[in-house]
């Protein structure tokens, strides 16, 4: 198999006397959405916060793109084309839709400590910002404050403005939580067809998006990764079926 | 033209008639308040930019409002002594020149921000405020200390530094300087906001994450806008001493932080001309009420209790309405 673009090797994480996170080590290749699905407490989102750079394993390394990037910080992970979105929109406010799209594209191209000149001047970095709003179906709102989107549209500018980044790999964080029936299937469509940009390490409650895209799922189990493998093997498998899809084996 | 530009417009407007209307008037003395408003204000302009801007609740502003001030004390009072500031490896002398003043002001203002705020910026909250105070403090108790400086009793300036082509003991035309700056200030400040930089900070007071996780870190985001809010208000920290021919530990004091940040919150942390609307009105109020009761402050507190309770936008906020985005 091809080197993969975003890799964990042994992670291991602990608070206190609980385990988040035991030994894992899964793979994401290009071309491929590989889902992370596990009960709640499972440990998915310690492993996002590990992988993204907010939190520091114990043990054990992360990888993008060949490089071990463990020691670097969630902003430097950005800088090498990790993109990541949030259980929990989390999105400036008080801006509108536009500048938190910009501020996804300015790190890209330019020099986002740059004192001098309009942060929403005309240019490569807004393009690139009203492109990525365009894609998830924002254009038209680019002008309203992020505070007065609904629900379901700020979900769709937490993927543009990761978007607009132009990352090699997405680590997207219940990107349908809270999203009604036909929101997560319109989203569920968008993110099939991204797969072919960047790969996506996606973490989903919503089972129905997960058989949908997964070319790989991984199940975790109380911090450890107990199947990983297509749709169907994973759903096969009966220890996954024992601990996860609560079937009496 | 935006609600919120001829609010700004407005306050330019009564900047300029109230103080062209004393002088006319010959009445100095007003002059000289809103002189001492229009310092106040650009102190403000560099709290704004840490406070509104960064959502760095900064006690500890008086420490470059104080360096501003020593800055012009020392050099001056050099000058004015014909003793050299130091004589090893080569003699440096004092100055009178109030450009020359202001560029030491900022820089040795800047490298102190630089040095408060790489230390106080690691933590947040209630601790960012602590240690901000606890510089701000040590300042103090250093100037009160500090004999060679006048101590305690602070230092006197007999004559008013020079400005090439002014006579800065015309209170109109030392008005007129300080005016420039502030509107230099101003402009520095709107540019700042509608940068890339301006739109980082921002996003980082709002949802550090995010900006983290779009490849900018919130910590040096934060650092150089401590720097270049504490490069101004020393600027204006320089101007004040001039302003008063004298300079004391009270300027280091964390009532002048306490008193600052007042203002700006009356007036409107985060809009560009709140910190001036608030210095107007804190002169005000310390000319009318302080002429009814000495206790003043009180008022100044009720009111503060009412902006804040009802009006969190301040007095551009009640008038202008909500932000409308920095295009």
């Amino acid at each position: 198999m091809a080197e993969p673009v975003l890799a964990t090797r042994g992670i291991c994480k602990s608070f206190g006397a609980v385990t988040a996170c035991k030994d894992v080590s899964i793979d994401l290749q290009a071309g491929e959405i590989h889902a992370l699905i596990g009960p709640n407490g499972a440990g998915k989102s310690t492993l996002i916060r590990q992988i993204a750079g907010g939190l520091r394993p114990d043990a054990g390394r992360v990888i993008l793109q060949g490089r071990d990037v463990t020691a670097l910080g969630t902003a430097a992970r950005a800088r090498r084309g990790l993109a990541r979105t949030f259980q929990v929109s989390t999105l400036a406010m008080e801006d509108t839709v536009l500048q938190n799209a910009v501020l996804g594209a300015m790190r890209a191209c330019g020099n986002p400590y740059r004192v001098f000149g309009r942060a929403l001047a005309a240019g490569e970095v807004r393009d690139r910002a009203e492109a990525a709003l365009a894609r998830v179906g924002l254009q038209g709102v680019a002008a309203r404050w992020a505070s007065e989107l609904s629900h379901g549209q700020r979900r769709q500018l937490e993927v543009a403005v990761a978007l607009a980044l132009a990352p090699r790999v997405f680590v997207m964080d219940e990107p349908m939580a809270g999203l009604g029936g036909a929101g997560s299937r319109a989203l569920t469509g968008f993110l099939d067809g991204l797969r072919e940009e960047a790969p996506i390490l996606l973490v989903e409650h919503d089972m129905d998006a997960v058989f949908a895209l997964a070319d790989r799922v991984s199940v975790l189990v109380y911090g450890s990764v107990i199947a990983t493998g297509t749709v169907d093997e994973v759903r096969r498998d009966p220890q996954v079926r024992r601990a996860y899809l609560g079937e009496e084996a | 033209m935006s609600r919120e530009g001829a609010v700004n417009a407005a306050i330019v407007a009564l900047l300029l008639v109230v103080p062209v209307g004393a002088w006319l008037a010959d009445e100095p003395f007003i002059v000289t308040l809103a002189t001492r408003a229009v310092i106040l204000a650009l102190a403000g302009v560099g709290l704004n930019i840490a406070l509104g801007l960064g959502g760095m609740i900064s006690l500890g502003h008086a420490a470059f409002f104080g360096i501003g001030g020593y800055a012009m004390g020392i050099l001056a009072s050099h000058a004015q002594s014909y003793e050299p500031l130091f004589n090893w490896p080569m003699t440096i002398g004092g100055t009178q020149s109030m450009p020359l003043i202001w560029l030491v002001a900022m820089s040795v203002s800047g490298l102190a921000a630089l040095m408060v705020g790489a230390l106080s910026l690691r933590t947040t909250g209630a601790y960012f405020i602590m240690i901000t105070l606890a510089f701000g403090q040590m300042f103090y108790y250093f100037a009160v200390s500090w004999p060679a400086y006048g101590g305690d009793d602070g230092l006197s300036i007999y004559v008013r530094n020079g400005f090439p082509g002014l006579n800065t003991l015309v209170p109109v035309q030392f008005l007129a300087i300080c005016l420039m700056l502030l509107m230099l200030g101003l402009g520095f400040a709107a540019m700042l906001a509608r940068s890339p930089f301006g739109l980082a900070l921002d996003a980082a007071r709002q949802a550090p994450e995010r900006v983290e996780t779009v490849g900018m870190r919130p910590y040096r985001l934060r650092l150089m806008a401590f720097v270049i809010s504490g490069v101004i208000t020393g600027l204006a920290g320089a101007l004040y001493a001039d302003l008063n021919r004298f300079v004391s530990p009270v300027m280091f004091s964390w009532q002048t932080s306490g008193e600052i940040m007042v203002f700006v919150i009356l007036g409107g942390a985060g809009r560009l001309f709140g910190p001036v609307a608030g210095a107007m009105l804190f002169i005000l109020l310390e000319h009318v009420l302080g002429g009814v009761s000495e206790f003043w402050h009180v008022y100044l507190g009720l009111l503060l209790l009412i902006v804040v309770l009802f009006a969190r936008g301040g007095i551009i906020g009640l008038l202008a309405g909500r932000q409308v985005a920095h295009g």
